[in-house]
């Protein structure tokens, strides 16, 4: 059920991610969702893209040094309270979520998405499907 | 009115300097040659027999003593004295493999003491004054050298040894220390903590400061002295030849005066190992004449800089040295302590890195920087940001534990 994300070591200098999203967009890589975390030196890019294996062959072919992590997509509906109530989900599994970073979804879509880093991508699944929220497969991101 | 610690010396005339130097060369070859066999069989390979050498005339015949003597003869291979007769060792930082452990007799420490007590006379101390000594303790020759001469002259001394900034500013002003002791890198810093702390130069009560161990500029002497609203002197030393007090700066700080009654310099061209005329630029070589448990013949310290005999207004006839301007060879001085690349590189292979890196020193508010880029690769790369993070410190942990201090890491992809 989990997404393959793309972690890719930026150092934190100009032009870093503008060289990164270069080799994506000479290679026509569609990028669904994507955040940053960075320290004072450098940084994490983390990404999802329509295409995760040509990226990463991309990538390595053009230096970068990536990881490839499996995440969880969960499509959020649109109302307030959305995002509360599959964090309620969480909390009450005691599931403790290390980052997670929302996108919107496709032209035909109106919900939102969210992408959520846990240590049991397994259980954290189980939970949301049982509360009713729904979750999204690569399929599904890459058709976005 | 400059004063001196032994004026008899110090002031004496160049042919009585020539004299003692002649006499004592003499006697010194003679005591290696009898007690180091290490000396007997490098002389002997260059075909020379303590015969050869009748005055200091004759020095240039003898060979040189490099580190990689030292190190190849650690620990006791160049003693010349039973250890029954020595009292004590200092060490070097001990970068590239193995420490150089020096040893002394009591004389020996006796003699280093009066060299360190000459600096501190002709920084204008005198039993008046409180000298405090923010050198390191322990096997460092900072602290032990400056401490020793500090009681020669009758200084109250304050052991501070190095660290605890606020503990050394509160000393300082507590006990009204006149005279400062440390690496210049830590008395600027001293002097920029006091800044902040919103002490103007005259309530502080420090007049003079003895500032070695490490390179550091004219500039770095000015911003020094304003700060702390003191004159700040140079002094040079090498734990090979005793520790600090092989040379020092006397009021008229246009160069260090070497302790011409105990070491004996020579300039050299550190390609061809000529010795080269007053006024040239080149390696810097000591013979010390006095020293009984480790005396070293013709040793090349690497430092580049340039000797001077003209008359010093201060009245002292001995040589001067210019600051080092340089090093022959690759080592880094990074607050005083000796680093090198192969060192830094022994860490990283250690802790799972490349040996893909670039050293980058620099100075930082007077204060001497190393940074260390290394190549972040495809196996230590982790998702996980604390995780890079924890990794990040153990390395810099990692070469701290070898370096001291003054490091820090970055990770880089591309280099």
């Amino acid at each position: 059920m989990s997404i393959k994300q793309l972690s890719v070591f930026v150092e934190n200098k100009p032009g870093t991610l503008y060289g990164l999203t270069a080799v994506l967009a000479q290679n026509g890589i569609d990028m669904r969702a994507l955040s940053v975390a960075e320290t004072n030196e450098f940084g994490i890019l983390r990404i999802i893209v329509d295409d995760p294996y040509k990226t990463a062959t991309l990538l390595r072919e053009a230096g970068y040094v990536y990881s490839i992590t499996p995440v969880l997509g969960v499509a959020i509906p649109d109302v307030p309270g959305g995002l509360n109530r599959v964090l309620q989900v969480l909390t009450n599994e005691r599931i403790n979520v290390e980052y997670m970073y929302a996108f919107l979804g496709g032209k035909e879509s109106d919900g939102a998405y969210m992408i959520f880093r846990v240590a049991d991508n397994a259980a954290a699944a189980a939970a949301l499907s049982a509360r009713g929220i729904r979750l999204v497969d690569q399929e599904e991101i890459a058709a976005l | 009115m400059e004063r001196y610690y032994q004026p008899e010396i110090e002031c004496a005339s160049r042919e009585q300097i020539k004299a003692w130097q002649d006499e004592r060369l003499v006697k010194q070859v003679k005591h290696v040659w009898d007690n180091v066999p290490y000396y007997r069989k490098k002389m002997e390979e260059k075909g020379v027999t303590p015969d050869d050498i009748k005055s200091s005339d004759d020095l240039y015949k003898l060979p040189f003593v490099t580190k990689a003597d030292l190190r190849e003869a650690y620990p006791y291979g160049l003693v010349a004295k039973p250890l029954k007769d020595c009292v004590r060792i200092q060490s070097t930082s001990g970068t590239t493999g193995k420490r150089v452990v020096a040893f002394y007799t009591q004389h020996d420490i006796d003699l280093w003491e009066d060299c360190c007590a000459r600096a501190i006379v002709a920084a204008g101390g005198s039993n008046e004054d409180v000298c405090q000594v923010s050198y390191g303790y322990g096997l460092f020759t900072g602290g032990p050298g400056l401490n020793g001469g500090s009681h020669k002259v009758g200084c109250l001394t304050i052991p501070t040894s190095s660290g605890n900034t606020e503990r050394q500013i509160m000393f300082i002003r507590d006990l009204n220390a006149t005279i400062l002791c440390c690496t210049p890198s830590y008395a600027a810093y001293i002097g920029e903590t006091m800044k902040e702390m919103g002490l103007t130069p005259d309530q502080i009560p420090l007049k003079a400061g003895i500032f070695g161990a490490e390179a550091w500029s004219e500039e770095m002497r000015q911003d020094i002295q304003n700060t702390l609203g003191i004159k700040a002197y140079d002094i040079y030393g090498l734990t090979e030849l005793s520790g600090p007090g092989v040379s020092f700066e006397c009021s008229a700080q246009t160069g260090m005066h070497i302790n011409e009654d105990h070491f004996i310099a020579e300039i050299i061209d550190p390609d061809t190992g000529e010795v080269l005329p007053e006024g040239s630029q080149g390696e810097l070589v000591f013979t010390s004449i006095t020293k009984e448990a480790f005396p070293l013949l013709r040793y090349r310290t690497r430092d580049i800089c340039v000797l001077t005999r003209e008359k010093c207004p201060c009245g002292r006839t001995h040589v001067k040295m210019s600051k080092p301007r340089g090093r022959t060879d690759d080592m880094l001085i990074i607050r005083g302590v000796n680093v090198f690349p192969s060192q830094i590189e022994t860490v990283l292979l250690n802790h799972g890195y490349p040996a893909n890196y670039q050293i980058i020193v620099d100075r930082v508010k007077s204060t001497d920087t190393l940074d260390v880029q290394v190549e972040m690769t495809p196996e230590m790369f982790t998702d996980n940001l604390g995780e890079i993070d924890r990794r990040q410190k153990e390395l810099v942990d990692g070469l701290r534990s070898m370096l001291g201090k003054a490091v820090r890491v970055i990770d880089k992809r591309k280099i």
